[in-house]
């Protein structure tokens, strides 16, 4: 019987780049400590958030239960430590704390494919190929060999990852696991939430999508509800939850049945499709 | 019956040329579009067509309004196959009558290249390599995948470098 699944929320980072709590940056009018809970907590029995000792009383971390490292100043890899010593009976699904792309369907394919007899079950990079740490399952077994490894000097959990017996899975969606490092990449990814009416009600709408669009979505209509102001940020939104490949730049948009602008706000019950470049005759 | 439609059956040009018939009329043009069996360099075997089909259909009644009044025509009509095409069908067919030749002539003209570059219509292109494509897309994908691949060197390069990936994060 495979051991039950945890969830750690990685929260401990010092943002340096960014110079400011990256758990707290907003997107849809919610810091994404409280949206990453939010997506973690239905899928495991128990989720944790990985805090330094000097973040305990932190108020928007005390919401949660807390784990602090056993072995301080040693990354991301320490926290992962510090939970497989907590809790030795589980396997733990990590989640870095600067994910705002990450959706559930992405947690449900890693969850799906888990494999408990290897150390780890991780999704293969889709910049590089190489093992991303930072959304994966660390199975109790692998408690041991990452003392070993921390024990021995070393402190990357990717290059741990890379050496030890791991499940690999593909994205299905490419940009899920992006990061957000930088306060310029913060301006960007927060625009693509449709921030400026985040506030407002969520909208049922209609998506149809046509030619390549729909190989790519694998389906020919959904109805969704989504908190995006505008085309723009719906396709923001979509692009990454389905997979599609195509820039906004390349295509155009039909909101029920008549051309639209990008920027035109959406209302309930709306039908929107992007339409691919055209080819008739 | 309107005058831009859609069919998935092959088209009958005697019947779509008799709607046209007029006596005020001293010429009738027709465009008719092809299945070729090649583009690009690539051998075609055969071809689909999607449209969403109701902005298009509006979207091509505008298209045959505007060459009626720019053209002067008495009339204009142009049907676009829906569906899976062999080589050698008719995939397009636009008819114009009017008083005059180069009206007619010039309206066929303006119809094809407006419904071409307007309306949302797609097509796939099935090859004799096995390969298949969607016209006009393929290389908006591949720009978009170069340029998430630009974007993933330097992302990645930030990603092996999660803030916290390396230095002490505590």
């Amino acid at each position: 019987m495979s051991a039950p699944l945890y969830g750690l929320l990685l929260t401990g980072g010092r943002s340096r780049r960014m110079q400011r709590d990256k758990l707290r940056l907003e997107y849809g009018g919610q810091p994404q400590l409280a949206r990453a809970m939010a997506l973690l907590e239905p899928l495991v029995e128990r989720s944790f958030l990985s805090v330094r000792a000097d973040q305990l009383e932190d108020p928007l971390r005390a919401a949660y239960p807390r784990i602090t490292d056993v072995l301080p100043e040693q990354g991301p890899i320490g926290g992962i430590h510090a939970a497989l010593c907590a809790e030795g009976q589980a396997a733990w699904l990590v989640l870095a704390g600067d994910l705002p792309f990450l959706d559930a369907a992405t947690l449900q394919q890693l969850i799906a494919a888990r494999a408990p007899h290897r150390l780890a079950t991780a999704f293969r990079s889709s910049h590089d190929g190489k093992p991303e740490p930072l959304c994966a399952i660390f199975e109790p077994a692998s408690r041991a060999p990452i003392e070993a490894w921390i024990a021995a000097g070393q402190r990357c959990p990717r290059d741990f990852l890379a050496h030890a017996d791991v499940e690999l899975l593909v994205l299905r969606a490419p940009r899920a696991l992006d990061n957000i490092n930088t306060a310029a990449e913060y301006t960007q990814a927060h625009g693509q939430f449709g921030e400026r009416t985040a506030a407002g009600p969520q909208r049922r709408l209609k998506i149809q999508y046509f030619a390549m669009l729909r190989e790519q979505a694998g389906r020919s209509e959904e109805t969704i509800t989504s908190h995006a102001a505008d085309a723009r940020a719906l396709y923001a939104e979509l692009s990454a939850s389905r997979g599609l490949h195509l820039k906004p730049e390349q295509l155009r948009v039909a909101i029920n049945e008549a051309f639209a602008d990008w920027s035109q706000p959406l209302s309930e019950g709306d039908t929107v499709v992007f339409l691919p470049p055209v080819a008739g005759g | 019956m309107s005058a831009f439609r859609f069919s998935s059956a092959a088209l009958d040009t005697a019947a779509l040329r008799a709607e046209l018939t007029d006596p005020g009329c001293g010429a009738y043009a027709a465009f008719e579009g092809w299945v070729r069996d090649h583009n690009e360099g690539q051998r075609v075997t055969r071809l689909e067509y999607e449209a969403y089909a109701p902005l298009a259909a509006r979207e091509g009644e505008q298209v045959i309004a505007e060459a009626i009044s720019r053209f002067k025509l008495r009339g204009a009509l142009c049907v676009h196959r829906i569906g899976a095409l062999a080589l050698g069908e008719i995939a397009v067919w636009v008819g114009a009558s009017a008083p005059h030749r180069d009206e007619a002539f010039r309206a066929c003209r303006y119809i094809i290249d407006e419904v071409k570059h307007r309306l949302p219509i797609w097509k796939k292109e099935h090859y004799a390599s096995g390969d298949s494509g969607w016209v006009n897309c393929e290389r908006c994908a591949a720009a978009a995948a170069d340029a998430g691949a630009d974007a993933a060197s330097s992302a990645a390069h930030e990603t092996h470098g999660h803030d916290h990936a390396h230095g002490p994060r505590r």
